[in-house]
């Protein structure tokens, strides 16, 4: 009964969809402050959501229907997992089991993937174009992402365990505080940047060039868990990289001020990439990512083992 | 309907749709999304698909050759929707009325909710006909 109240409740579904629409008004907010603009009311992302549930829902001929509908609810349910075993880690430190970090490492390509899925099976050429795309970015941003990741697991001395990863930082410092932790970190963020496939990395979607590509043949009501579940990513990938690099969060006293402002820290530097960069093209993503990105990730990795 | 339509006020996604205009009204609701006039505020976004569209913005003359085209797009909008016409020409034909290029006008092909005049109409004026719009359809629900 616990585990389920804990999946669905707090810190699982309606926890991270409350917190993702925040962050996805704080976002569209701040953008709209960037560019001068008075921006959306505080129950924007909501309204959008509600609006969208009650459409109409047109599957497009030719496509095969069941992964279409069925593809959706896949990357809801990858990414609600990851938001709860992350926030359980952060909140509960003992509980988990070794190897969680594996499973969240796993299960935050299952938005990706499910976003394939769905674009592939909607029938539509400019679709397919954007899951080609989307899967050669989920190739790029892959190898760095997990060297990052290494570099917490070698300087905790070999923990696979999200909660220890955490204890870890909070008795003998954030990983960010060491060379090859900022190394970490900026790699975790760029490639953060392109697991939420935002500006410069939103090349699946172009809304210029292939019209909200993967999204293209959506409508109604699985548009409206597709947009809820990237407004649950904005909040779980800073949540992740909260929990590894920069010492999770503490509820106690100041401490939850401090642990706020590492979400909102994140969350503003996503936004602010995405506001001040052009979209680049996938060759030219992928070799960002596979060359300057995998490098300093490596030295972030070689580092860590001698212990910088 | 009711929470339906209401929610639907709150955040109407635009799809613009041009069926044979001289790009000047276009240029004018993209004028609509400037600093100067935000029409984010209001939660309205221009999307890309039709299938995201809760609102089909057409613009322009209706040429004979896109008449099939206008009324696949409508078609492809998801229900409930609606369709803003906006300029002279979509509203009439303006200056080239009687052309044989142009047999029928905007609101003999859909069924058109709101007119916007004007050659091109003033951001002003569109901002103005789509809260009227949205003040009916909120009343409706």
């Amino acid at each position: 009964m616990n585990a389920y109240l804990a999946y669905l409740v707090f810190p699982g579904f309606l926890f991270t969809a409350a917190a993702g629409m925040l962050a996805s008004w704080i976002d569209r907010k701040l953008t709209a402050r960037v560019q001068w603009r008075v921006g959306p009311p505080l129950l924007q992302p909501l309204y959008d959501f509600v609006k969208l549930l009650g459409k109409e829902t047109i599957v497009p001929k030719g496509s095969s229907k069941i992964t279409f509908l069925l593809a959706p609810v896949l990357g809801l349910v990858g990414v609600t997992f990851v938001s709860t075993m992350v926030w359980s880690a952060m909140l509960w430190p003992e509980g988990g089991f070794t190897g969680d970090l594996i499973v969240v490492l796993y299960f935050l390509m299952v938005p990706s993937l499910a976003v394939i899925l769905g674009a592939f099976a909607s029938k539509n050429r400019l679709a397919s174009l954007g899951a080609s795309r989307e899967m050669k970015l989920m190739l790029a941003d892959e190898l760095p992402f997990l060297l990052a990741v290494l570099v917490v697991i070698i300087q905790s001395g070999g923990s696979l365990k999200l909660g220890q990863l955490m204890t870890y930082q909070q008795s003998y410092g954030m990983i960010l505080g060491s060379v090859s932790g900022v190394l970490a970190v900026v790699v975790a963020v760029l490639t953060m940047q392109a697991k939420l496939t935002l500006v410069p990395f939103d090349i699946p979607e172009a809304e210029t060039e292939i019209m909200g590509g993967v999204f293209v043949e959506y409508s109604g009501p699985p548009l409206a868990v597709f947009k809820l579940t990237r407004m649950m990513m904005l909040i779980t990938m800073p949540a992740v990289l909260t929990l590894l690099f920069l010492g999770g969060v503490k509820f106690e006293g100041w401490h939850i001020l401090w642990s706020l402002l590492k979400f909102f820290v994140l969350l503003l530097l996503i936004t602010l990439i995405r506001n001040t960069s052009p979209r680049v093209r996938i060759d030219q993503a992928v070799r960002f990512f596979w060359g300057p990105v995998t490098v300093i990730g490596i030295v972030a990795v070689v580092l860590a083992l001698l212990g910088f | 309907m009711g929470i339906k339509l209401k929610a639907l006020t709150r955040s109407p996604w635009v799809y613009h749709l041009s069926t044979g205009s001289c790009n000047n009204c276009d240029i004018e609701i993209l004028d609509c999304l400037t600093p100067r006039y935000d029409l984010e505020r209001f939660g309205i976004v221009l999307v890309g698909s039709p299938r995201h569209a809760d609102a089909l913005l057409v613009t322009g003359n209706m040429t004979a050759k896109n008449i099939p085209r206008v009324k696949k797009v409508y078609e492809q909008m998801p229900k409930p929707g609606v369709v803003i016409a906006v300029g002279t020409c979509a509203l009439g034909h303006g200056v080239f009325n009687g052309s044989y290029v142009m047999p029928h006008t905007v609101d003999e092909i859909l069924p058109v909710d709101i007119y916007i005049p004007g050659c091109p109409m003033k951001p002003e004026a569109f901002i103005a006909g789509v809260a009227k719009l949205l003040a009916v359809l909120r009343q409706k629900a």
